[in-house]
């Protein structure tokens, strides 16, 4: 797949992606590339997402881990949709 | 690309990339007599700040570490100490002197600001016609000392920056630099990580202690909340980082694949193992950080950052490296080196490593960084408990 990506994963042990680009808009279908190994994969956007902020790769619940670097970067405090926008509403840390 | 760069070789054999005459005061109340000098000689450095009375214990001992290891870093060539009274003054002035520059001391009491201004600025003059007359010489690249720390960092530093000066410390350590990081704070969520970095299981057992007792004596001991304002940034949040694990491990991608670290230092503490990667307990804050690895002896500081943090110092060039386009659109006056063609696949780490290393080069050879072209000369102590 070639193009230039909209959203980067680090590793393929992730529940979350970066996106890359600026104002990425709700229903934007989204070049996603894993960058450990380069593959790739597409997916649909559920909100408008500014650059650097997190989009969910798939359905998570409430308690569930977050997983950046293939590490633990996090405890989720609400359910999120695959393709929607994972932040501070959501997302909590383990530590402090 | 060549090895060789044109720096300045110091009597104790240390290499700089600038050539500062610094008038350095010892205390607060100092501050105005060397801005004066500094007014009056063109080509003195003055390095107001903030503290220097009434400290005691391991406190004042770090004033004097960051006193005397920023006069006797190799990107300064004389220094000009003024303080309230002769006796601290004494103490900064002859530890700097060890490093074989030239030193001069004045004290201010039964003197005055004015009288102490005019015998200053006559050897202000009289270094800066020394310091004019040093050439630059051929060196090594791998006779650097070389630091890092991020700032205003968001996911792009993780993806791109960090990794930049990670692939960079790959190259040039095994080469014989000294490299340095740190931010104790910043390791959090990624400390199993680092602890495994340690060249051996003696020092990594050394770093989680002290990293253990940063959270315990400081954070935990201090905390009003859970630091959600303050570890992460607002500027971190506002660029997409969510919590402090995954600024962690994002920042952690400065030190690369490959190299360890062989020791830690006390906040301006100078590394007594020989070349290689050293770990500095210091805040995460970017002046003060910056300001205890010029302290350390490092001579040119490597700053990633993605939301844009603007930090300077006053003796050492600050290359800012960003991966976000956003920032390197909106802020590039701020920028030395873009490596956003990370972020569009359009740029390699190891490609971006190299265009770190040849700005390296550049910035040694002389070429002013942006923060310097712009005046950033941002100097701020470490400060660990009030005075008494």
């Amino acid at each position: 797949m070639s193009g230039i990506p909209q959203l980067l994963v680090h590793d393929q042990k992730d529940n979350v992606g970066v996106v890359v680009v600026e104002d990425l808009k709700a229903g934007s279908e989204m070049l996603c590339v894993v960058t450990h190994d380069n593959s790739s994969f597409r997916l649909v956007a559920n909100d408008d997402v500014p650059i650097g902020h997190k989009i969910a790769l798939v359905d998570i619940a409430e308690g569930d881990t977050a997983i950046k670097y293939g590490e633990d970067i996090g405890k989720f405090v609400g359910a999120v949709k695959q393709g929607s926008h994972v932040h501070t509403q959501n997302l909590k840390t383990k530590r402090w | 690309m060549s090895d060789k760069i044109m720096a300045y070789r110091r009597d104790n054999g240390r290499v700089g990339v600038r050539n500062h005459v610094i008038i350095l005061p010892v205390d607060d109340i100092s501050n105005a007599a060397c801005e004066a000098v500094s007014n009056n000689i063109k080509g003195t450095l003055a390095i107001p700040h903030s503290y220097g009375r009434l400290q005691f214990g391991e406190d004042l001992e770090l004033h004097f570490r960051t006193m005397i290891g920023t006069g006797a870093n190799p990107n300064v060539a004389a220094v000009v100490v003024i303080g309230i009274e002769p006796g601290w003054t004494k103490r900064i002035a002859d530890g700097i002197a060890e490093t074989g520059k030239p030193v001069a001391q004045f004290s201010i009491e039964q003197n005055g600001d004015l009288e102490t201004i005019r015998a200053a600025s006559w050897k202000a003059k009289e270094f800066v016609h020394y310091a004019s007359e040093i050439q630059r010489e051929e060196c090594e690249v791998s006779e650097l000392w070389i630091s890092t720390k991020c700032g205003e960092s968001d996911t792009t530093t993780g993806l791109g920056s960090c990794p930049t000066v990670g692939n960079m410390y790959d190259k040039l350590i095994p080469q014989g630099i000294y490299g340095c990081f740190g931010e104790t704070s910043e390791i959090t969520g990624a400390e199993h990580i680092c602890k495994a970095r340690a060249a051996d299981e003696e020092t990594g057992e050394r770093w989680h202690k002290m990293w253990k007792a940063y959270q315990d004596d400081v954070i935990f001991a201090h905390q009003t909340d859970d630091l959600s304002d303050s570890q992460p940034t607002k500027g971190n949040i506002e660029g997409g980082l969510t919590t402090i694990e995954e600024k962690a491990l994002g920042n952690l991608e400065k030190i690369g694949r490959e190299c360890k670290y062989i020791d830690i230092l006390e906040p301006a503490e100078q590394p007594k193992k020989g070349n290689g990667l050293y770990f500095m307990d210091s805040s995460s804050a970017a002046a003060e950080c910056v300001t205890l690895m010029a302290a350390g002896g490092y001579v040119i500081h490597t700053f990633p950052t993605g939301q844009g943090n603007v930090v300077g110092n006053p003796i050492v060039p600050v290359i800012k490296i960003s991966a976000n386009p956003r920032t390197v659109r909106t802020m590039s006056e701020h920028v030395d080196v873009d490596v956003s063609g990370i972020l569009t696949r359009e740029k390699t780490i190891d490609e971006a490593g190299d265009d770190l290393i040849a700005m390296i080069k550049r910035t040694a050879n002389g070429r002013s960084t942006a923060a310097e072209a712009l005046g950033h000369r941002e100097f701020s102590m470490t400060k660990l408990y009030r005075s008494a």
